[in-house]
Protein backbone atom coordinates (compact mmCIF):
# COMPACT_ATOMS: atom_id res chain seq x y z
CA UNK A 1 0.00 0.00 0.00
CA UNK A 2 0.97 2.95 -1.07
CA UNK A 3 -0.32 6.05 1.08
CA UNK A 4 0.21 9.88 0.45
CA UNK A 5 -0.18 12.27 3.15
CA UNK A 6 -1.06 16.35 2.17
CA UNK A 7 0.97 17.87 4.68
CA UNK A 8 0.35 21.81 4.51
CA UNK A 9 2.62 24.02 7.05
CA UNK A 10 0.25 27.23 8.53
CA UNK A 11 0.81 29.88 10.62
CA UNK A 12 1.44 28.74 14.51
CA UNK A 13 -1.94 29.39 15.97
CA UNK A 14 0.04 30.27 18.90
CA UNK A 15 1.08 33.22 17.64
CA UNK A 16 -0.13 36.44 16.09
CA UNK A 17 -1.49 35.78 12.89
CA UNK A 18 -1.39 38.51 10.24
CA UNK A 19 -2.76 39.39 6.84
CA UNK A 20 -0.85 42.02 4.31
CA UNK A 21 -3.37 44.53 4.04
CA UNK A 22 -2.24 45.74 0.98
CA UNK A 23 -2.84 42.16 -0.68
CA UNK A 24 -5.27 39.99 1.41
CA UNK A 25 -2.36 37.71 1.64
CA UNK A 26 -0.88 35.85 4.50
CA UNK A 27 2.13 37.59 5.98
CA UNK A 28 4.28 35.03 6.34
CA UNK A 29 7.18 36.77 8.40
CA UNK A 30 4.49 37.58 11.31
CA UNK A 31 5.00 34.21 12.71
CA UNK A 32 6.24 30.84 12.59
CA UNK A 33 5.18 28.32 10.32
CA UNK A 34 4.33 25.03 11.49
CA UNK A 35 3.35 21.74 10.14
CA UNK A 36 -0.79 22.16 10.85
CA UNK A 37 -1.58 20.31 13.87
CA UNK A 38 -4.59 18.48 11.97
CA UNK A 39 -1.93 17.59 9.60
CA UNK A 40 0.00 15.71 12.46
CA UNK A 41 -2.80 13.67 13.33
CA UNK A 42 -3.60 12.80 9.20
CA UNK A 43 0.12 11.38 9.59
CA UNK A 44 -0.68 9.46 12.74
CA UNK A 45 -3.40 7.55 10.70
CA UNK A 46 -0.85 6.64 8.02
CA UNK A 47 1.97 5.81 10.79
CA UNK A 48 0.03 3.74 12.71
CA UNK A 49 -1.46 1.86 9.64
CA UNK A 50 2.12 1.21 8.67
CA UNK A 51 3.30 0.17 11.88
CA UNK A 52 1.29 -3.34 11.76
CA UNK A 53 1.74 -3.17 7.62
CA UNK A 54 5.71 -2.74 7.38
CA UNK A 55 5.49 -2.92 3.79
CA UNK A 56 3.73 0.15 3.74
CA UNK A 57 5.41 3.02 1.39
CA UNK A 58 4.68 6.46 3.17
CA UNK A 59 5.18 9.71 0.94
CA UNK A 60 4.70 13.64 2.17
CA UNK A 61 2.93 15.99 -0.05
CA UNK A 62 3.01 19.90 0.14
CA UNK A 63 2.99 22.60 -1.74
CA UNK A 64 4.55 25.69 -0.32
CA UNK A 65 7.63 28.00 -0.26
CA UNK A 66 10.74 26.61 0.82
CA UNK A 67 10.60 26.79 4.41
CA UNK A 68 7.84 24.28 4.07
CA UNK A 69 11.44 21.85 3.85
CA UNK A 70 11.05 21.92 7.96
CA UNK A 71 7.81 20.90 8.21
CA UNK A 72 8.67 17.33 5.78
CA UNK A 73 12.06 16.55 8.03
CA UNK A 74 9.52 16.68 10.90
CA UNK A 75 7.16 14.25 8.89
CA UNK A 76 10.31 12.51 7.89
CA UNK A 77 11.55 12.33 11.35
CA UNK A 78 8.28 10.21 12.50
CA UNK A 79 8.73 7.85 10.29
CA UNK A 80 7.29 8.98 6.98
CA UNK A 81 9.78 7.34 3.95
CA UNK A 82 10.29 9.86 1.26
CA UNK A 83 8.67 13.89 0.30
CA UNK A 84 7.91 15.62 -2.66
CA UNK A 85 7.64 19.26 -1.79
CA UNK A 86 6.08 20.99 -5.11
CA UNK A 87 7.56 25.05 -5.07
CA UNK A 88 7.62 27.16 -7.93
CA UNK A 89 7.48 31.33 -7.66
CA UNK A 90 4.41 31.22 -9.52
CA UNK A 91 2.27 29.35 -6.96
CA UNK A 92 3.05 32.53 -4.62
CA UNK A 93 -0.63 33.48 -3.60
CA UNK A 94 -2.34 30.11 -5.71
CA UNK A 95 -6.04 30.05 -4.93
CA UNK A 96 -7.72 27.26 -4.04
CA UNK A 97 -8.83 26.15 -7.63
CA UNK A 98 -4.84 26.43 -8.21
CA UNK A 99 -3.82 24.77 -5.08
CA UNK A 100 -5.72 21.96 -6.01
CA UNK A 101 -4.79 21.44 -9.29
CA UNK A 102 -1.30 21.27 -8.63
CA UNK A 103 -2.17 18.77 -6.04
CA UNK A 104 -3.33 16.63 -7.94
CA UNK A 105 -0.86 16.77 -10.72
CA UNK A 106 1.65 16.19 -8.22
CA UNK A 107 -0.45 13.17 -6.91
CA UNK A 108 -0.79 11.58 -10.13
CA UNK A 109 2.61 11.67 -10.80
CA UNK A 110 4.03 10.42 -7.64
CA UNK A 111 1.03 7.36 -7.54
CA UNK A 112 -0.93 6.34 -4.57
CA UNK A 113 -3.10 4.21 -3.23
CA UNK A 114 -4.43 6.33 -0.64
CA UNK A 115 -4.38 9.71 0.04
CA UNK A 116 -5.03 11.26 3.86
CA UNK A 117 -5.26 14.55 4.33
CA UNK A 118 -7.00 17.23 7.46
CA UNK A 119 -10.03 17.88 7.47
CA UNK A 120 -9.45 21.84 7.48
CA UNK A 121 -6.52 24.07 7.60
CA UNK A 122 -6.19 26.35 10.64
CA UNK A 123 -5.56 29.20 8.75
CA UNK A 124 -7.97 28.82 5.77
CA UNK A 125 -10.92 27.30 7.51
CA UNK A 126 -11.53 26.22 3.69
CA UNK A 127 -11.83 22.27 4.22
CA UNK A 128 -11.88 22.14 0.58
CA UNK A 129 -8.94 20.72 -1.21
CA UNK A 130 -9.18 17.09 -0.46
CA UNK A 131 -12.76 16.73 -2.26
CA UNK A 132 -11.66 19.27 -4.89
CA UNK A 133 -8.53 17.11 -5.46
CA UNK A 134 -11.18 14.03 -5.50
CA UNK A 135 -12.75 15.46 -8.34
CA UNK A 136 -9.74 16.36 -10.30
CA UNK A 137 -8.72 12.37 -10.00
CA UNK A 138 -12.53 11.40 -10.23
CA UNK A 139 -11.90 9.43 -7.10
CA UNK A 140 -14.24 8.86 -4.17
CA UNK A 141 -13.63 11.45 -1.21
CA UNK A 142 -14.44 10.76 2.59
CA UNK A 143 -14.00 14.09 4.19
CA UNK A 144 -14.22 14.81 7.88
CA UNK A 145 -14.01 11.19 9.32
CA UNK A 146 -13.38 10.89 13.03
CA UNK A 147 -12.13 7.37 13.35
CA UNK A 148 -11.12 5.18 10.22
CA UNK A 149 -10.42 1.37 9.33
CA UNK A 150 -7.81 0.83 6.25
CA UNK A 151 -8.22 -2.49 4.58
CA UNK A 152 -5.97 -3.66 0.88
CA UNK A 153 -9.20 -2.62 -0.98
CA UNK A 154 -10.64 -0.06 0.99
CA UNK A 155 -11.76 2.01 3.94
CA UNK A 156 -14.17 2.78 6.25
CA UNK A 157 -15.31 5.25 9.07
CA UNK A 158 -17.20 7.26 10.87
CA UNK A 159 -18.09 10.74 9.40
CA UNK A 160 -18.62 13.71 11.32
CA UNK A 161 -21.47 16.06 10.68
CA UNK A 162 -23.48 19.21 12.44
CA UNK A 163 -26.50 17.08 12.39
CA UNK A 164 -24.31 13.29 13.47
CA UNK A 165 -22.60 10.97 12.13
CA UNK A 166 -22.35 8.80 9.30
CA UNK A 167 -20.99 5.43 8.87
CA UNK A 168 -19.16 5.35 5.23
CA UNK A 169 -16.55 3.27 3.01
CA UNK A 170 -15.28 3.63 0.06
CA UNK A 171 -13.25 1.60 -2.36
CA UNK A 172 -9.42 2.30 -3.00
CA UNK A 173 -7.66 4.59 -4.71
CA UNK A 174 -9.39 7.35 -2.44
CA UNK A 175 -8.54 10.71 -0.28
CA UNK A 176 -10.08 10.98 2.49
CA UNK A 177 -9.79 13.76 5.50
CA UNK A 178 -9.79 13.08 9.12
CA UNK A 179 -10.61 15.46 12.15
CA UNK A 180 -9.10 16.55 14.93
CA UNK A 181 -10.81 13.62 17.02
CA UNK A 182 -8.32 11.51 15.42
CA UNK A 183 -5.01 10.90 17.93
CA UNK A 184 -2.38 13.31 18.07
CA UNK A 185 0.80 12.54 16.61
CA UNK A 186 3.41 10.50 18.10
CA UNK A 187 6.96 12.56 19.53
CA UNK A 188 9.75 11.31 17.40
CA UNK A 189 12.70 9.94 18.55
CA UNK A 190 16.12 10.51 18.17
CA UNK A 191 17.08 7.38 15.68
CA UNK A 192 13.82 9.17 13.69
CA UNK A 193 15.37 12.41 13.94
CA UNK A 194 18.60 11.18 12.82
CA UNK A 195 17.52 9.26 9.81
CA UNK A 196 15.65 11.85 8.27
CA UNK A 197 18.47 13.52 6.96
CA UNK A 198 19.06 10.50 4.90
CA UNK A 199 15.59 10.23 3.27
CA UNK A 200 14.95 11.88 -0.03
CA UNK A 201 12.65 14.91 -0.23
CA UNK A 202 11.94 15.19 -4.09
CA UNK A 203 11.42 19.31 -5.48
CA UNK A 204 9.04 19.52 -8.23
CA UNK A 205 8.40 22.95 -9.68
CA UNK A 206 5.24 23.70 -12.25
CA UNK A 207 7.55 22.61 -15.27
CA UNK A 208 7.73 19.40 -13.98
CA UNK A 209 4.21 18.83 -13.69
CA UNK A 210 1.32 18.60 -16.69
CA UNK A 211 -0.75 21.17 -14.71
CA UNK A 212 -3.62 22.04 -17.02
CA UNK A 213 -3.58 25.70 -18.12
CA UNK A 214 -6.32 27.54 -15.68
CA UNK A 215 -9.65 28.41 -17.68
CA UNK A 216 -11.59 28.30 -14.62
CA UNK A 217 -12.46 30.81 -12.33
CA UNK A 218 -10.36 32.57 -9.90
CA UNK A 219 -11.42 34.36 -6.87
CA UNK A 220 -9.88 37.71 -5.99
CA UNK A 221 -9.67 39.85 -3.00
CA UNK A 222 -10.93 43.45 -3.26
CA UNK A 223 -10.12 44.93 0.17
CA UNK A 224 -8.61 43.60 3.64
CA UNK A 225 -9.61 45.62 6.89
CA UNK A 226 -8.35 45.29 10.29
CA UNK A 227 -10.53 45.01 13.36
CA UNK A 228 -9.06 46.88 16.23
CA UNK A 229 -8.19 44.91 19.16
CA UNK A 230 -10.94 44.40 22.19
CA UNK A 231 -9.54 45.58 25.53
CA UNK A 232 -9.95 44.62 28.61
CA UNK A 233 -12.87 45.78 31.22
CA UNK A 234 -13.29 45.42 34.85
CA UNK A 235 -12.00 42.62 36.56
CA UNK A 236 -13.00 42.12 40.23
CA UNK A 237 -11.36 39.23 43.02
CA UNK A 238 -14.28 37.76 44.11
CA UNK A 239 -15.05 38.17 47.69
CA UNK A 240 -18.11 36.58 48.38
CA UNK A 241 -20.38 38.73 46.47
CA UNK A 242 -19.11 38.39 42.80
CA UNK A 243 -22.07 36.69 41.89
CA UNK A 244 -24.67 39.18 42.38
CA UNK A 245 -22.29 41.94 41.31
CA UNK A 246 -22.41 39.89 37.96
CA UNK A 247 -26.18 40.12 38.11
CA UNK A 248 -26.23 43.24 37.84
CA UNK A 249 -23.31 44.15 35.74
CA UNK A 250 -25.69 42.30 33.21
CA UNK A 251 -29.17 43.65 33.98
CA UNK A 252 -27.54 47.01 33.90
CA UNK A 253 -26.48 46.00 30.04
CA UNK A 254 -29.99 44.47 30.01
CA UNK A 255 -28.53 41.42 29.35
CA UNK A 256 -30.82 39.39 31.63
CA UNK B 1 -32.01 39.51 -11.99
CA UNK B 2 -30.29 36.22 -12.44
CA UNK B 3 -31.14 33.29 -10.80
CA UNK B 4 -29.10 32.25 -7.82
CA UNK B 5 -29.36 28.31 -7.13
CA UNK B 6 -29.12 27.44 -3.04
CA UNK B 7 -28.31 23.48 -2.23
CA UNK B 8 -31.06 22.51 0.69
CA UNK B 9 -29.72 20.54 2.63
CA UNK B 10 -32.70 17.72 3.71
CA UNK B 11 -32.22 15.08 6.65
CA UNK B 12 -32.83 11.27 5.89
CA UNK B 13 -35.68 11.82 7.06
CA UNK B 14 -36.87 14.50 4.50
CA UNK B 15 -36.88 17.89 6.74
CA UNK B 16 -35.20 20.36 5.53
CA UNK B 17 -31.72 21.77 7.38
CA UNK B 18 -31.62 24.90 9.65
CA UNK B 19 -29.20 26.39 7.42
CA UNK B 20 -32.15 26.44 4.63
CA UNK B 21 -33.50 29.84 5.81
CA UNK B 22 -30.20 31.77 5.73
CA UNK B 23 -29.16 30.33 2.21
CA UNK B 24 -32.50 31.71 0.40
CA UNK B 25 -32.43 34.89 2.11
CA UNK B 26 -28.72 35.46 1.12
CA UNK B 27 -29.87 34.57 -2.22
CA UNK B 28 -32.42 36.88 -2.51
CA UNK B 29 -29.97 39.69 -1.78
CA UNK B 30 -28.34 38.21 -5.16
CA UNK B 31 -31.26 37.51 -7.50
CA UNK B 32 -34.06 35.46 -8.00
CA UNK B 33 -33.70 32.16 -5.49
CA UNK B 34 -33.98 28.68 -6.75
CA UNK B 35 -33.92 26.49 -4.14
CA UNK B 36 -32.14 23.19 -5.34
CA UNK B 37 -32.96 19.60 -3.57
CA UNK B 38 -32.38 16.45 -3.93
CA UNK B 39 -34.41 13.59 -2.93
CA UNK B 40 -35.51 10.00 -3.15
CA UNK B 41 -38.43 9.55 -6.83
CA UNK B 42 -41.51 11.06 -5.58
CA UNK B 43 -40.84 12.91 -2.72
CA UNK B 44 -39.91 16.35 -3.35
CA UNK B 45 -43.18 18.00 -3.64
CA UNK B 46 -44.05 18.00 -0.09
CA UNK B 47 -40.93 20.34 1.10
CA UNK B 48 -42.18 23.00 -2.01
CA UNK B 49 -44.21 25.08 -0.17
CA UNK B 50 -42.23 25.65 3.17
CA UNK B 51 -39.20 26.22 0.62
CA UNK B 52 -41.55 29.04 -0.72
CA UNK B 53 -42.38 30.41 2.38
CA UNK B 54 -38.78 30.78 3.13
CA UNK B 55 -38.81 32.96 0.20
CA UNK B 56 -38.11 30.37 -3.25
CA UNK B 57 -39.45 31.68 -6.43
CA UNK B 58 -38.68 28.22 -7.60
CA UNK B 59 -38.00 25.26 -6.54
CA UNK B 60 -35.87 22.36 -8.39
CA UNK B 61 -36.46 18.91 -7.61
CA UNK B 62 -33.41 16.40 -8.28
CA UNK B 63 -34.67 12.98 -7.88
CA UNK B 64 -32.00 9.79 -8.04
CA UNK B 65 -32.36 6.40 -5.99
CA UNK B 66 -28.97 7.36 -4.98
CA UNK B 67 -30.10 9.94 -2.56
CA UNK B 68 -28.83 8.60 0.91
CA UNK B 69 -26.43 6.04 -0.49
CA UNK B 70 -24.32 7.98 -2.24
CA UNK B 71 -22.19 10.54 -0.41
CA UNK B 72 -22.79 13.97 -1.76
CA UNK B 73 -22.63 12.88 -5.54
CA UNK B 74 -26.13 13.31 -6.02
CA UNK B 75 -26.53 16.82 -4.27
CA UNK B 76 -23.49 17.66 -6.88
CA UNK B 77 -25.41 15.99 -10.17
CA UNK B 78 -28.93 18.20 -8.90
CA UNK B 79 -26.82 21.32 -9.00
CA UNK B 80 -25.20 20.69 -11.95
CA UNK B 81 -28.42 19.89 -13.25
CA UNK B 82 -29.87 23.10 -12.75
CA UNK B 83 -27.05 24.57 -13.38
CA UNK B 84 -27.49 23.81 -17.27
CA UNK B 85 -31.14 23.97 -17.12
CA UNK B 86 -31.36 27.91 -15.27
CA UNK B 87 -28.22 29.08 -16.33
CA UNK B 88 -27.42 31.10 -12.73
CA UNK B 89 -25.50 34.28 -11.68
CA UNK B 90 -24.49 32.16 -8.26
CA UNK B 91 -24.39 29.15 -6.43
CA UNK B 92 -25.02 29.53 -2.66
CA UNK B 93 -24.48 26.39 0.16
CA UNK B 94 -24.17 25.95 3.90
CA UNK B 95 -20.02 26.09 4.87
CA UNK B 96 -21.50 22.74 6.82
CA UNK B 97 -19.25 19.48 6.30
CA UNK B 98 -21.79 18.15 3.25
CA UNK B 99 -21.90 21.77 1.69
CA UNK B 100 -18.07 22.45 1.49
CA UNK B 101 -17.99 19.21 -0.17
CA UNK B 102 -20.36 19.96 -2.91
CA UNK B 103 -19.03 23.24 -3.32
CA UNK B 104 -15.44 21.71 -3.66
CA UNK B 105 -16.39 19.16 -6.09
CA UNK B 106 -18.78 21.55 -8.27
CA UNK B 107 -16.09 24.31 -8.91
CA UNK B 108 -13.87 21.82 -10.58
CA UNK B 109 -16.83 20.91 -12.06
CA UNK B 110 -18.51 24.15 -14.00
CA UNK B 111 -15.03 25.50 -13.26
CA UNK B 112 -15.93 28.27 -11.04
CA UNK B 113 -14.37 29.98 -8.53
CA UNK B 114 -14.97 29.30 -4.48
CA UNK B 115 -15.38 32.08 -1.98
CA UNK B 116 -15.44 30.08 0.91
CA UNK B 117 -17.23 30.90 4.63
CA UNK B 118 -18.77 33.88 3.60
CA UNK B 119 -20.43 35.62 6.48
CA UNK B 120 -22.13 37.92 4.55
CA UNK B 121 -23.20 38.38 0.04
CA UNK B 122 -24.29 41.54 -1.51
CA UNK B 123 -23.90 42.57 -5.66
CA UNK B 124 -22.35 45.39 -6.60
CA UNK B 125 -22.78 46.13 -10.17
CA UNK B 126 -23.55 42.45 -11.14
CA UNK B 127 -20.54 41.12 -9.41
CA UNK B 128 -21.10 38.73 -6.30
CA UNK B 129 -19.14 40.17 -3.28
CA UNK B 130 -18.61 38.03 -0.18
CA UNK B 131 -17.27 39.31 2.52
CA UNK B 132 -15.75 36.64 5.05
CA UNK B 133 -14.03 37.16 8.34
CA UNK B 134 -10.50 36.02 8.60
CA UNK B 135 -8.50 34.86 11.89
CA UNK B 136 -11.44 34.74 14.45
CA UNK B 137 -12.70 37.99 13.19
CA UNK B 138 -9.48 39.81 13.50
CA UNK B 139 -9.54 40.79 9.56
CA UNK B 140 -12.63 41.54 7.04
CA UNK B 141 -11.89 40.34 3.76
CA UNK B 142 -13.56 40.92 1.03
CA UNK B 143 -13.88 38.80 -2.13
CA UNK B 144 -15.15 38.15 -5.39
CA UNK B 145 -14.05 35.37 -8.48
CA UNK B 146 -13.38 36.31 -11.94
CA UNK B 147 -13.50 34.10 -14.77
CA UNK B 148 -16.45 31.79 -13.87
CA UNK B 149 -19.58 31.22 -11.98
CA UNK B 150 -18.76 32.30 -8.11
CA UNK B 151 -19.81 29.05 -6.05
CA UNK B 152 -20.11 30.49 -1.94
CA UNK B 153 -20.63 28.54 1.37
CA UNK B 154 -22.05 30.74 3.74
CA UNK B 155 -21.05 30.47 6.92
CA UNK B 156 -24.03 28.74 9.53
CA UNK B 157 -25.48 31.74 11.42
CA UNK B 158 -23.90 34.67 10.10
CA UNK B 159 -26.69 35.94 8.13
CA UNK B 160 -29.98 36.74 10.35
CA UNK B 161 -32.01 38.47 7.66
CA UNK B 162 -34.86 36.11 5.78
CA UNK B 163 -36.48 36.48 2.59
CA UNK B 164 -39.86 37.42 1.39
CA UNK B 165 -42.10 34.58 1.10
CA UNK B 166 -43.00 33.80 -2.08
CA UNK B 167 -45.11 30.72 -3.85
CA UNK B 168 -42.56 29.10 -5.87
CA UNK B 169 -43.11 27.19 -9.20
CA UNK B 170 -42.02 23.30 -8.73
CA UNK B 171 -39.72 21.51 -11.50
CA UNK B 172 -38.99 17.97 -10.85
CA UNK B 173 -35.99 16.62 -12.99
CA UNK B 174 -34.51 12.76 -12.65
CA UNK B 175 -30.63 12.78 -12.34
CA UNK B 176 -27.87 10.20 -12.95
CA UNK B 177 -25.41 9.65 -10.15
CA UNK B 178 -22.24 7.99 -11.50
CA UNK B 179 -21.51 6.31 -8.11
CA UNK B 180 -18.27 4.95 -9.01
CA UNK B 181 -16.38 8.18 -8.03
CA UNK B 182 -18.56 8.37 -4.88
CA UNK B 183 -18.33 7.19 -1.39
CA UNK B 184 -21.07 4.82 0.03
CA UNK B 185 -23.29 5.66 3.02
CA UNK B 186 -23.61 2.47 5.03
CA UNK B 187 -25.93 4.07 8.00
CA UNK B 188 -27.13 7.54 9.19
CA UNK B 189 -26.56 8.64 12.88
CA UNK B 190 -28.38 11.81 12.97
CA UNK B 191 -28.26 13.01 16.57
CA UNK B 192 -32.11 13.92 17.67
CA UNK B 193 -31.16 17.55 19.56
CA UNK B 194 -34.30 17.26 22.32
CA UNK B 195 -33.13 20.10 23.98
CA UNK B 196 -35.16 23.16 24.32
CA UNK B 197 -32.17 25.25 24.54
CA UNK B 198 -31.05 27.84 21.29
CA UNK B 199 -28.77 26.60 19.08
CA UNK B 200 -24.74 27.51 19.75
CA UNK B 201 -24.17 29.05 16.24
CA UNK B 202 -26.84 31.79 16.45
CA UNK B 203 -27.48 32.05 20.12
CA UNK B 204 -28.30 35.38 21.96
CA UNK B 205 -26.45 33.78 24.63
CA UNK B 206 -23.36 31.18 25.01
CA UNK B 207 -22.48 29.92 28.17
CA UNK B 208 -19.22 27.69 27.75
CA UNK B 209 -17.28 25.85 30.34
CA UNK B 210 -13.80 24.52 30.31
CA UNK B 211 -11.18 21.77 31.60
CA UNK B 212 -11.95 24.25 34.91
CA UNK B 213 -15.28 22.23 35.54
CA UNK B 214 -13.18 19.19 36.29
CA UNK B 215 -15.52 16.70 35.39
CA UNK B 216 -18.58 15.82 33.12
CA UNK B 217 -20.60 15.10 36.39
CA UNK B 218 -19.42 18.92 37.66
CA UNK B 219 -20.55 20.33 33.88
CA UNK B 220 -23.54 20.35 34.62
CA UNK B 221 -23.12 23.69 36.06
CA UNK B 222 -22.56 25.21 32.70
CA UNK B 223 -26.11 23.90 31.64
CA UNK B 224 -27.59 25.23 34.70
CA UNK B 225 -26.46 28.40 34.51
CA UNK B 226 -27.28 28.26 30.44
CA UNK B 227 -30.61 27.38 31.41
CA UNK B 228 -31.21 30.46 33.92
CA UNK B 229 -30.21 32.50 30.97
CA UNK B 230 -31.96 30.76 28.22
CA UNK B 231 -28.77 30.79 26.75
CA UNK B 232 -26.64 28.00 24.22
CA UNK B 233 -24.23 25.74 25.81
CA UNK B 234 -20.54 25.70 24.40
CA UNK B 235 -17.33 24.15 25.80
CA UNK B 236 -13.76 24.47 25.25
CA UNK B 237 -11.64 22.06 22.80
CA UNK B 238 -10.01 20.64 26.47
CA UNK B 239 -13.76 20.27 27.55
CA UNK B 240 -14.80 18.32 24.72
CA UNK B 241 -11.69 16.02 24.59
CA UNK B 242 -11.74 15.02 28.36
CA UNK B 243 -15.35 13.99 27.31
CA UNK B 244 -17.41 16.52 29.28
CA UNK B 245 -19.35 17.13 26.27
CA UNK B 246 -20.08 16.62 22.52
CA UNK B 247 -17.35 18.00 19.88
CA UNK B 248 -20.78 19.72 18.23
CA UNK B 249 -20.89 22.30 21.52
CA UNK B 250 -16.67 23.23 20.98
CA UNK B 251 -16.49 26.83 20.10
CA UNK B 252 -12.89 28.14 18.72
CA UNK B 253 -10.46 27.63 15.75
CA UNK B 254 -11.32 24.20 15.09
CA UNK B 255 -15.10 24.58 16.46
CA UNK B 256 -17.90 26.66 15.62
CA UNK B 257 -18.01 30.35 15.91
CA UNK B 258 -19.76 32.12 18.11
CA UNK B 259 -20.29 35.98 18.06
CA UNK B 260 -23.65 36.50 20.48
CA UNK B 261 -24.36 39.12 22.41
CA UNK B 262 -23.28 37.96 25.80
CA UNK B 263 -20.50 35.33 25.83
CA UNK B 264 -19.85 33.64 29.49
CA UNK B 265 -16.74 31.78 29.39
CA UNK B 266 -16.28 29.02 32.68
CA UNK B 267 -13.20 27.95 33.67
CA UNK B 268 -11.64 28.35 30.38
CA UNK B 269 -8.02 30.29 30.55
CA UNK B 270 -8.68 31.66 26.74
CA UNK B 271 -6.62 30.27 24.96
CA UNK B 272 -5.82 32.16 21.48
CA UNK B 273 -7.40 29.47 19.56
CA UNK B 274 -10.47 29.49 21.80
CA UNK B 275 -11.00 33.45 21.32
CA UNK B 276 -10.58 32.88 17.27
CA UNK B 277 -14.19 31.71 18.17
CA UNK B 278 -15.30 33.67 20.53
CA UNK B 279 -13.69 37.48 20.27
CA UNK B 280 -16.14 39.08 18.42
CA UNK B 281 -19.08 38.79 20.86
CA UNK B 282 -20.71 41.87 22.22
CA UNK B 283 -19.91 41.35 25.88
CA UNK B 284 -17.71 39.18 27.10
CA UNK B 285 -17.62 37.37 31.07
CA UNK B 286 -14.87 35.47 32.47
CA UNK B 287 -14.96 33.48 35.50
CA UNK B 288 -11.17 32.24 36.48
CA UNK B 289 -9.26 31.14 39.61
CA UNK B 290 -6.21 32.47 37.84
CA UNK B 291 -5.87 35.98 37.73
CA UNK B 292 -3.41 36.16 35.30
CA UNK B 293 -5.71 33.99 32.89
CA UNK B 294 -5.37 35.15 29.21
CA UNK B 295 -9.56 34.99 28.60
CA UNK B 296 -9.46 38.09 31.33
CA UNK B 297 -7.53 40.29 28.53
CA UNK B 298 -10.50 40.42 26.38
CA UNK B 299 -13.30 40.61 29.14
CA UNK B 300 -15.67 43.41 29.79
CA UNK B 301 -16.03 41.36 33.23
CA UNK B 302 -14.16 39.19 34.89
CA UNK B 303 -14.46 37.52 38.33
CA UNK B 304 -10.79 36.12 40.06
CA UNK B 305 -13.16 33.35 41.68
CA UNK B 306 -13.78 29.48 41.78
CA UNK B 307 -16.95 29.17 39.45
CA UNK B 308 -18.51 26.55 42.04
CA UNK B 309 -19.01 29.15 44.36
CA UNK B 310 -19.42 32.19 42.05
CA UNK B 311 -21.92 30.59 39.16
CA UNK B 312 -24.53 28.86 42.37
CA UNK B 313 -24.73 32.71 43.48
CA UNK B 314 -25.25 34.29 40.35
CA UNK B 315 -27.97 31.83 39.24
CA UNK B 316 -30.04 32.68 42.87
CA UNK B 317 -29.60 36.42 41.70
CA UNK B 318 -30.68 36.33 38.48
CA UNK B 319 -33.68 33.92 39.59
CA UNK B 320 -34.02 36.61 42.65
CA UNK B 321 -34.66 39.36 39.65
CA UNK B 322 -37.15 37.48 37.45
CA UNK B 323 -39.41 37.24 40.68
C1 LIG C 1 -4.61 23.72 15.99
C2 LIG C 1 -5.31 23.92 17.30
C3 LIG C 1 -6.68 24.16 17.28
C4 LIG C 1 -7.37 24.35 18.49
N1 LIG C 1 -8.71 24.63 18.44
C5 LIG C 1 -9.37 24.91 19.60
C6 LIG C 1 -10.77 25.27 19.58
O1 LIG C 1 -11.43 25.28 18.55
N2 LIG C 1 -11.36 25.57 20.76
C7 LIG C 1 -10.68 25.56 21.95
O2 LIG C 1 -11.29 25.86 22.99
N3 LIG C 1 -9.39 25.20 21.98
C8 LIG C 1 -8.72 24.87 20.85
N4 LIG C 1 -7.40 24.49 20.90
C9 LIG C 1 -6.82 24.18 22.23
C10 LIG C 1 -6.33 25.39 23.00
O3 LIG C 1 -4.98 25.63 22.67
C11 LIG C 1 -6.42 25.11 24.51
O4 LIG C 1 -5.70 23.95 24.82
C12 LIG C 1 -7.84 24.94 25.05
O5 LIG C 1 -8.67 25.99 24.59
C13 LIG C 1 -7.80 24.93 26.55
O6 LIG C 1 -9.10 24.71 27.08
P1 LIG C 1 -9.46 25.20 28.56
O7 LIG C 1 -9.32 26.66 28.63
O8 LIG C 1 -10.78 24.60 28.91
O9 LIG C 1 -8.39 24.42 29.45
P2 LIG C 1 -7.15 25.00 30.29
O10 LIG C 1 -6.25 25.80 29.44
O11 LIG C 1 -6.61 23.83 31.02
O12 LIG C 1 -7.84 26.01 31.29
C14 LIG C 1 -8.65 25.64 32.37
C15 LIG C 1 -8.87 26.91 33.17
O13 LIG C 1 -9.78 26.65 34.20
C16 LIG C 1 -9.39 27.40 35.35
N5 LIG C 1 -10.02 26.77 36.52
C17 LIG C 1 -9.72 25.56 37.08
N6 LIG C 1 -10.56 25.31 38.11
C18 LIG C 1 -11.40 26.36 38.21
C19 LIG C 1 -12.50 26.68 39.06
N7 LIG C 1 -12.91 25.86 40.03
N8 LIG C 1 -13.13 27.87 38.86
C20 LIG C 1 -12.74 28.72 37.90
N9 LIG C 1 -11.73 28.46 37.04
C21 LIG C 1 -11.07 27.29 37.20
C22 LIG C 1 -7.88 27.37 35.33
O14 LIG C 1 -7.34 28.45 36.03
C23 LIG C 1 -7.59 27.45 33.84
O15 LIG C 1 -7.40 28.78 33.42
C24 LIG C 1 -6.68 24.29 19.73
C25 LIG C 1 -5.31 24.04 19.73
C26 LIG C 1 -4.63 23.87 18.54
C27 LIG C 1 -3.15 23.62 18.57
N1 LIG D 1 -0.58 23.59 -0.09
C1 LIG D 1 -0.92 22.38 0.35
N2 LIG D 1 -0.02 21.36 0.29
C2 LIG D 1 -0.36 20.12 0.72
N3 LIG D 1 -1.54 19.81 1.27
C3 LIG D 1 -2.47 20.77 1.36
C4 LIG D 1 -2.22 22.10 0.91
N4 LIG D 1 -3.33 22.83 1.14
C5 LIG D 1 -4.23 21.99 1.72
N5 LIG D 1 -3.72 20.75 1.87
C6 LIG D 1 -4.37 19.56 2.48
O1 LIG D 1 -5.77 19.76 2.53
C7 LIG D 1 -6.21 19.78 3.90
C8 LIG D 1 -7.36 20.75 4.07
O2 LIG D 1 -6.92 22.03 3.73
P1 LIG D 1 -7.87 23.24 3.38
O3 LIG D 1 -8.81 22.76 2.32
O4 LIG D 1 -6.92 24.30 2.91
O5 LIG D 1 -8.59 23.61 4.65
C9 LIG D 1 -4.98 20.11 4.72
O6 LIG D 1 -5.07 19.64 6.06
C10 LIG D 1 -3.89 19.38 3.92
O7 LIG D 1 -3.91 17.99 4.22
Amino acid sequence: MKIIVLVKQVPDTYDERKLDPATGILDREASEAIIDEIVERALEVALSYKDSHQDTELVLLSMGPEPVTTSLRKGLSLGADSAVHVRDDDLSGADLTRTAAVLAAALTATGFDLVIAGNESTDGRGGVIPAMVAERLHLPHLTSIDSVEITDAAISGERETENGTLTVHAALPAIISITERAPEVRFPNFKGIMGAKKKPITVLSLSDLSVAPEASGHSIILSTTVRPARAAGKKIIDDGNAGVELAEFLAAGHLI
Amino acid sequence: MSNILTLIEVSSTGELRNTAPALLAAAAKLGTPVAVVAVKPGTGAALASQLGELGASQVYVAESDQVGASLVSPEIEALVSAHAALSPGAVLVAHSVTGRDVAARLAVRLAGGLLIDAVDVRLDADQVIATHSIFGGAYTVEAAVQGGIPIVTVRSGAIQERAKSATPTVTVVPVDVDSGASAVIDAVHDVVVSSTRPELRDAKTVVSGGRGLGSKEKFELVTQLADALGAAVGASRAAVDAGYVSQTLQVGQTGTTVAPALYIALGISGAIQHRAGMQTAKTIVAINTDADAPIFDIADFGIVGDVFTVVPQLIEAINARRH
